[in-house]
């Protein structure tokens, strides 16, 4: 009897234990490490700078005072909010398009959402092709609208990070867009019936009916959008590789460049801080914001 | 009266068609980049693009395909991310499962911190972690293998929350009538727990599979030999070798084999592709 007892009171933990093996070894502790190590020196292709030295706050204090970080900086914060709400705008009108009792919806939708099967650096090398200047497809296109502006966009100081935006919601908004349509399948049809009898146009409908129903979804989608665009790199490593002269930099590049490139640990460490407290800040707004919404 | 229904039914008509026209407009535009990879894929590599000409070909070739596989190890990159997506799913399945019970069917001391503790892993993405982790991966001599692209992944908070849900949704009544007849929790597990929640570990695993099948920056830091490197990782190396250039339909081949093998099934299985994608975004 006691030793059922026992083998009761220890089987969830060894039943937890290969989880949480997995994410001490690969979550709490390089966090933890992160921030031990954002207060040393240490860069590998140095001989004398080999070893880690405990710096303080040296390492925060150089990069919030390089400019170049505060481009990095920059660059990700406009990437986030171009890429962000227009491709959440973008999966709303697909989603509205594809929920319609139309002929071809199943094709629409399939065209919409084919983009996220692929993986991102496929996706970068197709819209490689479409960005080159003169017979790239998109360029020729902008040029039939009546578009004469230059043309290099992946060369471009001005135009490489939104031929990275480019890409991200070509293949974004189709993935945001099934949230918005499941939504829209389980919103309640009376709703709409009365809305249709008091003679509610299609658009009031959706402005005072469907968006306001769906305002979790919305939150939720925001919030796998923001995170989704602090970890995109790959189309950066097939397109720009940053440049031109850190013009397509975004934080998540900067990090692999600094660590790999630069061999500078301490000052990778320091920016991995960075980034973990920019994705608990948003995550940690977000849990706010939907408790609140839920009340 | 009959008129004005008729009217009625003419305007609603109308504005149904131009409904049509506008999706199936956008719709189409939003086809033309992988639509041009395929077309461009069978153009003979002899007839560079230009202005105008960026389609068909003057004949259909299998060509590029072939060049594309001489350049670069495809069938290897195949292979090896073939073999990291099974690895990582064999053992997400495991050690969902058993994280997922056990935080659904006991009590237990301290089961809400070390709930939080895992779930700690969806508010810092792994791939933020790179830096560490890499130091991690080569102090446990794995740098260049394949089990290092797979490892991080071995334990996820988001799979034991999602299953840890599905099992709590089981009826109360089962587990009791199990309970009672004196069955172990093996066989609660397997006998009444699982069969009902199979499909949540099929959209699980669908949305593992599709995720780590187009993974990239971590398997390229990870990697540094044909031996141990998957598919997404082999494609940059391919683009950015000397020879290739602007060679759209090689390039474009290229990138069609690598993308294929996953796109295909997700045309066969385009329902539960989408429910799986639903599902796995509702962290």
């Amino acid at each position: 009897m006691e030793r059922s007892q026992t083998r009761k009171s220890t089987l969830p933990y060894l039943l937890i234990l290969p989880t949480l093996f997995f994410v001490a070894i690969f979550t709490i502790w390089p966090t933890i490490n992160s921030f031990y190590m954002s207060f040393f020196r240490q860069r590998l292709n140095l001989a004398r700078f080999r070893e880690p030295a405990f710096v303080g706050i040296e390492n925060f204090v150089n990069l919030f005072s390089d400019p170049r970080f505060i481009q990095v900086l920059k660059n990700t914060i406009i990437y986030v909010i171009g890429t962000v709400p227009l491709a959440i705008f973008l999966a709303f009108v697909f989603a509205f398009l594809v929920n319609q009792r139309i002929r071809g919806v199943g094709l629409s939708r399939l065209s919409f959402f084919h983009p996220s099967i692929l993986p991102m650096v496929s996706a970068a090398t197709i819209w490689m092709f479409f960005l080159t200047p003169d017979y790239g497809i998109f360029n020729e296109a902008l040029h039939f609208l009546g578009y004469r502006g230059p043309q290099n966009w992946t060369a471009n100081p001005d135009l490489a990070l939104i031929s990275i935006m480019i890409v991200a919601l070509w293949k974004n908004a189709g993935y945001y867009m099934i949230f918005y349509l499941a939504g829209m399948q389980n919103l309640p049809t009376e709703v709409f019936e009365a809305a249709t009898l008091d003679g509610a146009s299609t658009w009031q409908k959706l402005r005072y009916i469907t968006f306001p129903l769906l305002r979790g979804t919305t939150l939720f989608i925001t919030t796998i959008a923001i995170i989704g665009a602090f970890q995109t790199v790959d189309q950066i490593f097939v397109l720009t590789q940053g440049g031109p002269s850190g013009a397509s930099t975004t934080l998540l590049y900067y990090l692999w460049q600094v660590r790999f490139e630069f061999q500078d640990v301490g000052k990778a460490s320091a920016i991995t801080v960075v980034l973990i407290v920019l994705l608990l800040s948003f995550t940690v707004t977000n849990f706010v914001l939907s408790e609140r919404g839920r009340e | 009266m009959q008129l004005s229904k008729d009217g009625h039914r003419r305007r609603w008509n109308s504005k149904k068609t131009l409904a049509m026209l506008i999706t199936w407009t956008i719709a189409l535009l939003w086809a033309v980049p992988v639509f041009w990879a395929l077309v461009a894929s069978f153009r003979p590599a002899s007839e560079p693009m230009g202005r105008g000409d960026v389609w068909f070909g003057s004949m259909l070739t299998l060509d590029n395909y072939i060049k594309a596989w001489s350049l670069a190890p495809f069938d290897r990159y195949f292979l090896n991310t073939v073999i990291i997506v099974s690895m990582i799913l064999g053992v997400q399945l495991i050690t969902i499962t058993l994280a997922g019970f056990a935080f659904a069917h006991y009590e237990f001391h301290g089961r809400k911190i070390l709930l939080f503790i895992i779930l700690l892993q969806l508010m810092i993405p792994t791939t933020a972690l790179l830096v560490p982790n890499f130091s991690t991966i080569r102090f446990l001599n794995l740098y260049d293998t394949r089990l290092a692209i797979a490892i991080p992944y071995f334990g996820s908070a988001f799979g034991a929350f999602l299953m840890r849900q599905a099992f709590l949704e089981v009826p109360h009544d089962l587990v009791d009538a199990g309970t009672i007849d004196g069955a172990s929790w093996w066989q609660l597990l397997r006998h009444i727990y699982l069969p009902p929640t199979i499909p949540v570990l099929v959209a699980f695993g669908i949305s593992s599979v599709a995720w780590h099948w187009n993974e990239f920056l971590w398997p390229l830091i990870i990697t540094k030999s044909d031996a141990a490197r998957p598919l997404t990782a082999g494609l940059v190396r391919f683009t950015q070798l000397g020879e290739i250039g602007a060679q759209w339909s090689l390039l474009s081949a290229a990138t069609l084999i690598v993308a294929a093998p996953l796109f295909i099934a997700f045309l066969v299985f385009q329902r539960r592709f989408i429910e799986s994608f639903v599902h796995s975004g509702l962290k």
